[in-house]
C-alpha cells in the first residue's frame, strides 16, 4: 500500500481535490455557451423577418457601434459614446470618491473612539437602511436635476457601507497594537492616522470595488430619469425606438468599464500592499 | 522600610493590588517591588492573571484598588516608560523591518522632522537590528520572517526607545525550543550590555529560571485564614519570591542539580494544586519582597508573631 495515495477522482469527495487544469477553457466555457444561443436565435428570428430588432445580428451591432462610437454625430458633432462614458464615469468617480474618503474617516474614528461610535454609529447604520433610490425623487427636488443630485445619489448609497465595514476593520486592530504605538510615543492623532489608516487602506480598496456595481446601479437609475447624456441615459432614450443593436453594445460597454475598473483596483492591491495581499489569504 | 520610600527607591512597585473580572477575583492582594537593573520573571500556572498583571502594569487596564508606580509615579495610562514586546501583534504588517525599528523615533516626530533626520533615524534603527542580527533583512516586511525573526525586530523596536522597563508577556511562547534558546541568549546578552530593567512574563518555569535575576510565582494554589468555601473568593498572588546568580550562562546551566531543585521547590509553592502554603509560609527569599496581610487572611502570623 502506498504511504500517499493520490485522491481518487471518482470517489465521491474527489471533486474536492480535482487539481486545477483547463482553467481558461473552463471559464470561458459560459461565454461561449451563451453567446452561441444567442446567435442561434437571433439568426432564426432574422430568417424569419429581417425587419425585427429584438435580437440584432452581430453585422447589425458593428453598424450601431460605428454609428455612436466611430462616427461623430451628425447633428452635434460629438462622439456619442465617448461623451456618454465621460459623462458617466466623472458621475461615478466623484460619488464612489467622495463615499470612499468619507467612509475611511468616519469608519477609522467610530472603530477606534468610542465616543464618536456611539455619537455616530446608530445613525449611519439608520441611514444605511434606506433605499437610496426611494430618495432620488427627494435629491432631484432639494439638488436639482444636475450633476450635483446623481453624484448625491452614488455618495448616499456607498457611503454607509464603506464607513460601516471599515467601523469594524479598524475595531480588529489588535489592542495591542495600539497600546505599543503608544510606549513608543505616538500620540492619539498619530494612532488614528498612522498606525491604522494605513492597514485599513487596502481593505477601502476591496470595499471599492464591491460597492462600484452598486454605484453603476445608482448611476443609471438617475441617468435614466434626469439627464442630457451618460451612458444610461442613451440607453433609456434609445429603448423608445426598440435600438437594441444599440442597447447592448451599451451593456456589454459599462460592463467591460465596471471589471476593467475592478481588476485595476485589484492590481493596485497586489502591487502596492503585498503585506496584505500575503497576511489575509 | 516605610511604604514611600519603597514607592521612591523601586522602579515598580505594586501594592495592595487586587483585580477581578465580574465575580472572579483574579489578583488578590499583589504586592511586588522591583530595583532597576532587575530582570524580573514573573512565573505562575496557565490562568492564574500573568498576563492580567501585565496589563495592569503597564496601564493598559485598571486595577479595582491598590497602588501601582512606575519610578514613582502613579500609573494610569501606557506610557513611554515602558516599553513592550508582546508573543504576537509586536510588530505592524505594512511597515517594512527598518520602518518598523524606526518608530520609536518617527512616532513622536512631526513630518518635517521626520523628513529632516531621515538619515539619522535610519541609522539608529539599523544599529539595534544589527545588535539582533537583523540588519541583513531590513527591506523585508514581517510576514516574510520567521518566528523568531519577527521576534527579534520586536526587541529592537523597542529597545531603540530605550525605556525604564522592557515589559515582555511569554515573548518567545509561539517559537521552537531551539529559536527559543537562542533568543535567551541574545536577551541575556543585551539586558547585560544595556544594564536594563525587564519585566518578564511566561509560563515556562525553565525560561523563567534561567533568564531571571529574580523569579516572582504567581498562584493562586495556597491558603490563608479567610476561611474555605464557596464564599471565599481567592485569587493569585505572589508565593514565591527567589533570588538568582545574575549571569549570561549557557544554557546547559539547565541540567545542573542547583538549577533542577529550584525548578522543583517552584513547581510545588505554584504549581502543584495539592500543596497549599499558607500566606506566612510563603517563602520570599528576595531583598526587595514584601508582604501585606489584611487581618483576615493571617490571624495565625498575628497569633504566633
Amino acid at each position: 500500500m502506498p504511504a500517499l495515495a493520490a485522491p481518487d477522482r471518482r470517489s465521491p469527495t474527489g471533486g474536492l481535490f480535482a487539481p486545477a487544469r483547463h482553467n481558461v477553457v473552463l471559464a470561458l466555457l459560459p461565454f461561449i455557451l451563451i453567446a452561441a444561443v444567442y446567435l442561434f436565435f437571433s439568426h432564426q428570428r432574422l430568417a424569419e423577418n429581417p425587419q425585427d430588432k429584438l435580437l440584432p445580428s452581430l453585422g447589425q451591432m458593428a453598424d450601431a457601434i460605428d454609428r455612436i462610437a466611430l462616427k461623430p454625430d451628425p447633428q452635434s458633432g460629438d462622439y456619442v459614446l465617448l461623451v456618454d462614458t465621460w459623462a458617466s464615469l466623472k458621475r461615478i468617480a466623484l460619488g464612489v470618491g467622495f463615499a470612499a474618503l468619507a467612509g475611511l474617516l468616519a469608519g477609522l474614528n467610530m472603530g477606534l473612539l468610542p465616543r464618536v461610535r456611539s455619537l455616530f454609529s446608530p445613525f449611519i447604520t439608520f441611514v444605511s437602511m434606506v433605499p437610496p433610490l426611494a430618495i432620488l425623487p427627494i435629491l432631484f427636488i432639494s439638488l436639482g436635476v444636475d450633476e450635483l443630485s446623481k453624484v448625491a445619489l452614488i455618495f448616499l448609497g456607498v457611503f454607509p457601507v464603506i464607513a460601516r465595514d471599515l467601523m469594524l476593520t479598524a475595531g480588529q486592530i489588535p489592542r495591542e497594537q495600539i497600546v505599543k504605538a503608544i510606549t513608543l510615543g505616538a500620540s492619539q492623532t498619530a494612532v488614528i492616522y498612522r498606525i491604522v489608516l494605513p492597514q485599513i487602506l487596502p481593505r477601502l480598496i476591496d470595499n471599492v470595488r464591491l460597492s462600484l456595481g452598486g454605484a453603476w446601479l445608482f448611476l443609471i437609475a438617475a441617468e435614466a430619469i434626469a439627464s442630457t447624456e451618460g451612458l444610461g441615459y442613451r440607453i433609456f432614450l434609445v429603448r423608445r425606438y426598440l435600438a437594441m443593436d444599440t442597447i447592448l453594445p451599451y451593456v456589454f460597454w459599462i460592463t467591460a468599464l465596471g471589471f476593467t475598473a475592478d481588476w485595476l483596483l485589484r492590481q493596485l492591491i497586489i502591487r502596492r500592499f503585498r503585506w496584505y495581499v500575503a497576511t489575509s489569504s | 522600610m516605610s511604604d514611600i520610600r519603597r514607592e521612591l527607591s523601586h522602579l515598580l512597585h505594586l501594592e495592595d493590588l487586587y483585580k477581578s473580572y465580574g465575580d472572579k477575583l483574579v489578583l488578590d492582594n499583589i504586592d511586588l517591588s522591583v530595583s532597576a537593573g532587575t530582570l524580573c520573571s514573573v512565573v505562575g500556572p496557565s490562568g492564574c492573571g500573568k498576563s492580567t498583571l501585565f496589563r495592569l502594569v503597564l496601564g493598559q487596564e485598571q486595577a479595582d484598588s491598590g497602588r501601582l508606580f512606575v519610578d514613582g509615579n502613579p500609573v494610569a495610562a501606557p506610557g513611554q516608560d515602558r516599553g513592550i514586546v508582546y508573543q504576537r501583534y509586536s510588530l505592524y504588517p505594512h511597515l517594512s523591518v527598518l520602518e518598523n525599528a524606526m518608530l520609536a523615533r518617527t512616532l513622536p516626530a512631526g513630518f518635517l522632522e521626520r523628513q529632516r533626520r531621515r538619515a539619522e533615524f535610519r541609522e539608529e534603527a539599523m544599529h539595534y537590528l544589527e545588535r539582533t542580527g537583523l540588519a541583513a533583512h531590513a527591506d523585508k516586511y514581517p510576514h516574510e520572517l520567521s518566528g523568531g525573526m519577527q521576534q527579534r525586530v520586536a526587541i529592537a523596536q523597542a529597545l531603540i526607545k530605550r525605556p525604564k522597563i522592557l515589559m515582555m508577556d511569554e515573548p518567545f511562547g509561539a517559537l521552537d525550543p531551539e529559536t527559543r534558546e537562542h533568543m535567551q541568549v541574545l536577551l541575556l546578552e543585551l539586558w547585560e550590555a544595556e544594564r536594563m530593567t525587564i519585566f518578564f512574563v511566561t509560563h515556562d518555569m525553565e525560561e523563567a529560571i534561567y533568564l531571571g535575576t529574580r523569579v516572582v510565582v504567581l498562584s493562586q494554589h495556597y491558603t490563608d485564614d479567610r476561611g474555605s468555601g464557596a464564599t471565599v473568593r481567592r485569587g493569585a498572588r505572589v508565593v514565591g519570591d527567589y533570588v538568582l546568580p545574575s549571569a549570561v550562562n549557557s544554557t546547559k546551566v539547565k541540567r545542573s542539580a542547583e538549577f533542577v531543585s529550584l525548578a522543583e521547590e517552584i513547581r510545588r509553592c505554584g504549581f502543584d494544586r495539592e500543596v497549599l502554603r499558607h500566606v506566612t509560609e510563603f517563602n520570599l527569599r528576595h531583598p526587595d519582597s514584601f508582604q501585606t496581610l489584611s487581618p483576615e487572611e493571617a490571624r495565625a502570623a498575628r497569633g504566633t508573631a
